[in-house]
């Protein structure tokens, strides 16, 4: 029957959109800034675009612990907060000439800490994760800024930490910092993790409707507060990266950086409902996101305007996701 | 006469994705008639209401009202031209008062200000048309009893004289006594010439109330006549369009080892005391009242409530209390009575529903092989006579029938011998039931044993091979099928049978 045809060739194209979705969306906004005459010859260099690749590292790395979480149907407001945690503890450790394998494993434990924190009482009490990663924001804001006694915390000599997002030859594209590679590296782990493995199925499965996954035998809560634990990996990862960018602790730094990395992830075609979402799709998200800061302030535009820009980018993808699930059901 | 029919529908067809909701469907309704609509779940009644009160619109076909060409573009429309809907759940505003529902949206007024005494008088006048003047105008509705709610919603669609009144289901939670007084008020409304569409699947009802009846089957119309001279076995073969022996297999089996047995049973709340032994190839129904505590009994041993008291005895070992996961590997398997909050993952492939709880086959080192899960699948699919497109389409897509054929195929994959089937048949269309019975029936010849939970008498009657039934979370006595009928199993559903004891 020619319906039925028709009906896989809708599936089909629907599928791809839901793939190709965000990489149009970065090929859309790239390609805006090639309307600009004076910004094409700086916009499309090497150098520019190593650039925006290290400034995506810090966002990348906390998305894919946030695409974990929100595909699971929870969500983490306090990753912004342990960023600056883990860079304080970390420019402490380094302060204090502590060798850098173990500051790195350190900083990327106090993250997992969070996490295992933040899942035990979503996981335990059935509390809203909404409410408790709200109030572990302030805890761990509070603790950042304790633990640096209200300041950066400085440390002297070079160290296999700050090298990881050092720009070497500013001029030219390659070599990339080593960050970029780890985040990369990380992205298609994480990718083949969560499409291809009996966890990531779980994941979905919780994430989509927790009565069926708790039906289908899967341990509902220890799951839960493993998301949370391996999200807080990657969230101290992330605040490793920050503190290799900077150079220095401050507790103070990535103030709302959780809504970048949820407005990545959602733009990358994850449903806050979840069980849905996609690695690949966050990290682009995550791209379009740091294309248009880089585009709009090399066009010398102000702030409030990229403000706009992205504000209206994330509507966007939204309603361009919900209208793609109406076709789809129809 | 030259009259033309106050509704006239032709070949009225609507699909919604590759489900067909109405194939084709006509019928007629004279003025001041009330016509019933009958119809299984699934037959296309509500799609057919929708489309009457302008909630979706049709792919094709036509409407009629008073001969004047009717196609409702929205639920305001289908108002104004006079069509009236009161749907199964209520919809009033239950803090404001009576007459305030009664008027909302027509309130009485002149720039802004609402005209209370006037206001007054058409609600008093509308609740007098049914012989309802006594309600109190100032009360809030929530406040009235269900019955009373029911006329206030009828009272409002009688503010703009409708031509065309549909009532959807409006007895399901009315008392014998409401439901005598609601009639009256309905055949009252006849008198005055507004016509009334009945839709209701308790046929004795219809027969009380109706002068005229459409019969929908598999969303086409299979039939209509005068309600008073047409026997009620016609109108059940019907709606059911095949004969019994045709739907319940039969055949002899001998049920050997006991599987599980459940001594003295008891849930927080419900089930209080539930005792059974279910054996090796039969097929043990239990029957009883909505809120008996049947689902709860099933969940307990399932280990997705708590067990508060009695022991389990799964394959003569002990195993009282477990989690759904232990249960699981004792090849135990529950299918929800909820398919849609519980049984399905409904965004999540077919392939994923199927094999959730046993990725073993398809898949080595935690690494899942999409191409042995979709074989699998297809397997299953093909076995179950699932109609789907593909192993990774979403569960959501599918018809009610198909999906509960994944559900149940999710524990033939699990190879469960087990089956906890929690209301299998609840809103499926005739034909899955018929394929559901055979599966059933085929799985207890492979010396499965099956716990069949349901409310529907016929079902229990033709499908299993011992029945107990509960009452007020006390589980009675098993016995064989042939002991029981529909009456004593009512009986002992509502504790008739136990007063004596």
């Amino acid at each position: 029957m020619t319906t039925e045809q028709e009906q896989r060739r809708k599936v089909i194209r629907s599928r791809l959109l839901t793939l190709a979705g965000p990489f149009i969306g970065l090929l859309f906004v790239t390609s805006l800034f090639a309307l600009s005459s004076e910004l094409r010859p700086v916009f499309y260099t090497g150098a520019n675009w190593k650039n925006i690749f290290t400034q995506t590292v810090i966002v990348s790395i906390g998305a894919l612990g946030m695409t974990m979480i929100i595909i699971s149907g929870g969500i983490d407001l306090s990753v912004g907060s342990v960023v600056a945690l883990t860079s304080v503890v970390g420019a402490r450790l380094l302060e204090h000439k502590v060798s850098a394998p173990v500051t790195i494993l350190a900083t990327l434990l106090t993250g997992g800490l969070v996490g295992l924190l933040n899942g035990s009482m979503i996981a335990g009490f059935r509390m809203m994760p909404f409410v408790v990663t709200l109030g572990m924001m302030g805890v761990t804001r509070g603790a950042a800024k304790w633990l640096a006694d209200n300041q950066t915390v400085n440390f002297d000599g070079e160290s296999m930490v700050t090298r990881v997002m050092e720009k070497v030859s500013p001029d030219t594209f390659f070599p990339l910092p080593s960050g970029v590679w780890i985040a990369l590296l990380l992205t298609l782990l994480m990718s083949v993790f969560m499409r291809c493995t009996v966890f990531g199925r779980y994941v979905f499965a919780i994430g989509s409707n927790e009565a069926t996954a708790r039906l289908c035998g899967i341990a509902v809560r220890p799951y839960k507060v493993l998301i949370y634990s391996i999200a807080g990996l990657f969230f101290g990862l992330a605040g490793l990266m920050q503190l290799s960018r900077l150079s220095q602790g401050d507790p103070s730094v990535a103030i709302g950086l959780e809504l970048d990395i949820i407005a990545a992830v959602v733009i990358g075609g994850a449903s806050l409902n979840g069980g849905s979402g996609s690695v690949i799709g966050a990290v682009v998200g995550a791209l379009v996101m740091a294309v248009l800061r880089s585009g709009s302030s090399q066009m010398n535009w102000p702030n409030y305007v990229q403000e706009i820009i992205i504000g209206i980018v994330i509507i966007l993808a939204v309603g361009l996701d919900r209208f793609r699930q109406s076709q789809a059901a129809r | 006469m030259v009259n033309a029919p106050r509704l006239q529908v032709e070949g009225m067809a609507k699909r919604f994705g590759a489900t067909v909701a109405l194939k084709s469907v006509s019928l007629e309704v004279a003025p001041g008639e009330i016509h019933a609509i009958i119809g299984e779940n699934g037959a296309g009644k509500s799609t057919l209401m929708k489309i009457l009160s302008g909630a979706c619109r049709p792919d094709s076909g036509s409407l009629h009202l008073d001969g004047v060409r009717f196609d409702p573009e929205d639920p305001h429309a289908a108002r104004q031209a006079g069509v009236a809907m009161i749907y199964q759940e209520l919809i009033l505003a239950p803090h404001l008062s009576v007459e305030e529902n009664i008027l909302l949206g027509e309130e009485p007024a002149r720039l802004g200000w609402i005209n209370s005494r006037s206001r007054r008088e058409q609600a008093r006048a509308a609740l007098a048309q049914l012989h309802y003047e006594h309600l109190p105008l100032g009360a809030p509705v929530g406040s009235l009893p269900i019955a009373e709610q029911q006329v206030v919603e009828i009272a409002r669609a009688l503010i703009r004289e409708p031509r065309l009144l549909i009532l959807d289901e409006p007895t399901s939670s009315l008392t014998q006594v409401d439901t005598q007084r609601l009639f009256a008020a309905i055949r009252r409304l006849r008198d005055r010439g507004v016509s009334v569409l009945y839709i209701s699947h308790f046929l004795e009802e219809c027969q009380l109330l109706c002068d005229r009846f459409t019969v929908l089957r598999d969303g086409e119309s299979v039939g209509s006549g005068a309600m008073a001279s047409t026997p009620l076995a016609e109108i059940i073969h019907r709606m059911v369009g095949r004969n019994m022996e045709e739907i319940y297999p039969r055949s002899a089996r001998s049920p050997g080892e006991v599987l599980l047995e459940l001594k003295g049973l008891s849930g927080r709340i419900r089930p209080s005391e539930a005792s059974l032994l279910l054996r090796r190839g039969e097929i043990l129904g239990v029957a009883g009242l909505v809120g008996a505590g049947r689902t709860e009994m099933l969940r307990a041993t399932f280990g997705l409530d708590p067990v508060a008291g009695g022991e389990i005895l799964v394959r003569s070992s002990l195993r009282t209390h477990a989690s759904p996961r232990q249960r699981l590997r004792d090849k135990i398997g529950l299918l929800s009575e909820d398919r849609k909050e519980e049984g399905l993952l409904l965004n999540r492939s077919l392939a994923d529903n199927v094999t959730m709880t046993r990725f073993e086959p398809v898949s080595r080192w935690g690494f899942i092989n999409p191409r042995v899960q979709k074989q699998v699948t297809r397997d299953w699919m093909t076995r179950l006579k699932v109609r789907a497109r593909s192993p990774f389409q979403p569960a959501a897509q599918l018809s009610g029938g198909n999906q509960q054929k994944i559900a149940l195929g999710r524990l033939l994959h699990h190879e469960a011998d087990i089956l906890l089937l929690d209301e299998p048949t609840r809103g499926i269309d005739v034909g899955s039931k018929a394929e559901i019975y055979r599966l059933i029936h085929e799985l207890a010849g492979q010396g499965k044993g099956i716990l069949f939970v349901s409310s529907y008498l016929p079902e229990l009657l033709g499908v299993c091979d011992t029945l107990a039934v509960m009452c007020r979370g006390v589980l009675g006595p098993k016995r064989p099928v042939a002991e029981w009928t529909e009456h004593s199993i009512i009986e002992a559903a509502v504790g008739a049978g136990t007063e004596k004891a």
